[in-house]
């Protein structure tokens, strides 16, 4: 009797787990049939599941139409440095905070936290008119330059720098190592968990961006991704095979990343449940 | 060590949200023409801007949609993962893909799904014998449908973060309320959720100041210039119109200032209320 009710629920389990992976998937199985569709064929009622024969018009459209390899070149060099650029400086700061005493230290990080309380949103404007000022839009360091700082990178690898026994640094500094030897060689392979979290939170974040490369890089060669299939939709209103195919193409590079680096993406974003 | 950091956020951090608050009492135009001090005139203009007030009014009704229903789907999940399924890592992976697509790229799917001439929804719709809608003009569903294309997208992303705290609980806990013969569902209530609050705490802090930023998804599913703008656009959205169509960023500075207040006062009231639910030991 146990056993036949355990059987049912177990059933059941299963049953929401696969529903939920259908309308998980469904939107990306729908984007792939509609970009091999013919522009006809998207607008008949009702629709077509399968095309009836598979045609690349809507890549050709995008990959002539947009200068599609420029825009990948420029997300990919925009999301690149900003990773990098807040892993080294977000590490040095948040080692620092952790272990270093030094005059107004407690200021400075409060006002580090601070912040870490305001929307994104909230600095958009000044931050315009400086790149404006620099004389840097339309530039690809417009795309990046205020995002190579970050206040959460900072706290979140002082955390992880705090959680370090104290007694780790000082045995490398007894064996004869220097601060800045013990910080490359003993604490940062330590908080490895802390910039894989962070790497790939920014990197999510840089490559997803609307708002931001959207107001400074108006010119098409200059755009990210979003920006550019935001500009694109509002090109080719109906032309749905080509809309697919650019999200398409626009969402396939995050997730061959996910493919290969699957275990530090889902324990990344595990991490930041647990540390913040 | 902090001089990066601590430079780069003076220059692209700091300053700016001491400009934001300046300008908010400026009468600032296009290109950035600064047309001198105006008192609170921006904030009496907002007061008076019934645009202002919908997408406010908006931006609680995507809160009060997105962040309990993504919370609860995600939990959902996580408790059905975590119950020795098979195929775990297939299931992880598939959820967590809609978390890690563009969000442009998803508006642009969904629009194309909820097409009111063409589109599969009301292609499924009519096979079932309904009548077709207009998804994202109609007052009734725009909002609704919208919200979904957020939900869809984070429960897999918050999925991860409770499935970790779920893991987290130490099994010794379970195998004694199994000793005393408790029931799967006891078990949850008793055992998982009391020892989960900090994480449900922490997702319900990132869903809400995520939600009340949202953009990118109206920004993508509706055009500007369709009447449905008016009962979806959010907060953020209004904000931008304001600032780069309409070229009024002192008033658009104001708007700036109110969503941080309301942040501001949303974080605070939580703090505040998660000594009454929020176990930390």
């Amino acid at each position: 009797m146990k056993t036949k009710k355990l059987k049912i629920s177990r059933i059941f389990i299963y049953v929401i787990l696969i529903g939920g992976v259908l309308i998980a998937v469904f939107p990306f199985l729908w984007m792939i049939l509609t970009s091999l569709k013919t522009n006809a064929e998207t607008m008949t009622i009702p629709p077509t599941i399968l095309p009836k024969k598979i045609r690349f018009d809507g890549y050709v459209t995008v990959l002539t139409k947009l200068p599609f390899l420029k825009i990948y070149a420029n997300t990919i060099i925009s999301s690149v440095v900003t990773v990098i650029a807040q892993l080294v400086f977000c590490a040095m700061a948040g080692y620092a905070y952790a272990r270093i005493d030094f005059p107004f230290k407690n200021i400075l990080f409060t006002a580090t936290l601070a912040v870490l309380m305001v929307p994104g949103t909230f600095f958009i404007l000044p931050q315009y008119r400086i790149i404006n000022k620099l004389g840097l839009l339309n530039t690809i360091y417009a795309l990046f330059l205020p995002n190579l700082f970050s206040a959460m990178g900072t706290f979140l690898l002082r955390q992880f720098f705090m959680s370090l026994p104290q007694e780790l640094e000082d045995a490398a500094y007894i064996d004869g190592c220097n601060r800045g030897k013990a910080f490359i060689k003993i604490m940062l392979p330590l908080v490895k968990p802390g910039l894989v979290s962070l790497g790939i939170l920014t990197f999510r974040f840089a490559w997803n961006d609307l708002m931001w490369p959207m107001i400074v890089n108006t010119s098409t060669d200059k755009m990210t991704l979003s920006a550019s299939l935001s500009f694109m939709q509002g090109q080719y209103v109906t032309d749905f095979p080509s809309i697919m195919a650019g999200a398409l193409m626009a969402a396939v590079p995050m997730i061959v990343l996910f493919a290969i680096f699957q275990k530090q993406f889902i324990e990344g974003v595990a991490h930041t449940g647990i540390k913040g | 060590m902090i001089a990066p950091v601590t430079l780069g956020l003076i220059i692209f951090y700091f300053y700016p949200f001491f400009r934001v608050i300046i300008d908010s009492f400026h009468n600032i135009g296009a290109f950035d023409k600064d047309m001198g001090f105006v008192g609170l005139q921006n904030y009496q203009t907002m007061v008076k801007d019934k645009e202002m007030w919908r997408a406010l009014g908006n931006t609680f009704k995507y809160v009060a949609i997105i962040v309990p229903l993504s919370l609860l789907f995600a939990l959902l999940i996580a408790v059905l993962l975590n119950a020795k399924v098979k195929a775990l890592s297939f299931f992880r992976v598939v959820y967590f893909l809609p978390a890690i697509t563009m969000s442009v790229a998803v508006s642009m799917v969904w629009r194309w799904i909820y097409n009111g001439d063409f589109g599969i929804l009301n292609g499924l719709m009519t096979a079932i014998g309904l009548e077709p809608r207009l998804w994202l003009s109609d007052k009734a569903t725009a909002l609704i449908c919208i919200s979904t294309v957020s939900i869809w997208t984070n429960v897999g992303y918050y999925m991860i973060i409770l499935l970790a705290g779920i893991q987290g609980i130490s099994k010794g806990y379970y195998e004694a309320a199994e000793i005393d013969g408790a029931t799967g569902l006891q078990k949850f209530v008793k055992i998982t959720l009391p020892l989960l609050t900090p994480t449900i705490f922490y997702v319900v802090i990132m869903l809400i100041i995520s939600t009340f930023q949202i953009f990118s998804e109206i920004y993508m599913m509706i055009d500007v210039k369709a009447p449905a703008i008016k009962f979806t656009q959010s907060v953020v959205m209004h904000f931008y119109r304001s600032a780069f169509s309409y070229s009024k960023k002192g008033y658009a500075s104001a708007i700036a200032v109110l969503l941080f207040v309301i942040i501001m006062l949303l974080t605070v009231f939580q703090m505040k209320m998660q000594k009454k639910w929020v176990n930390y030991d």
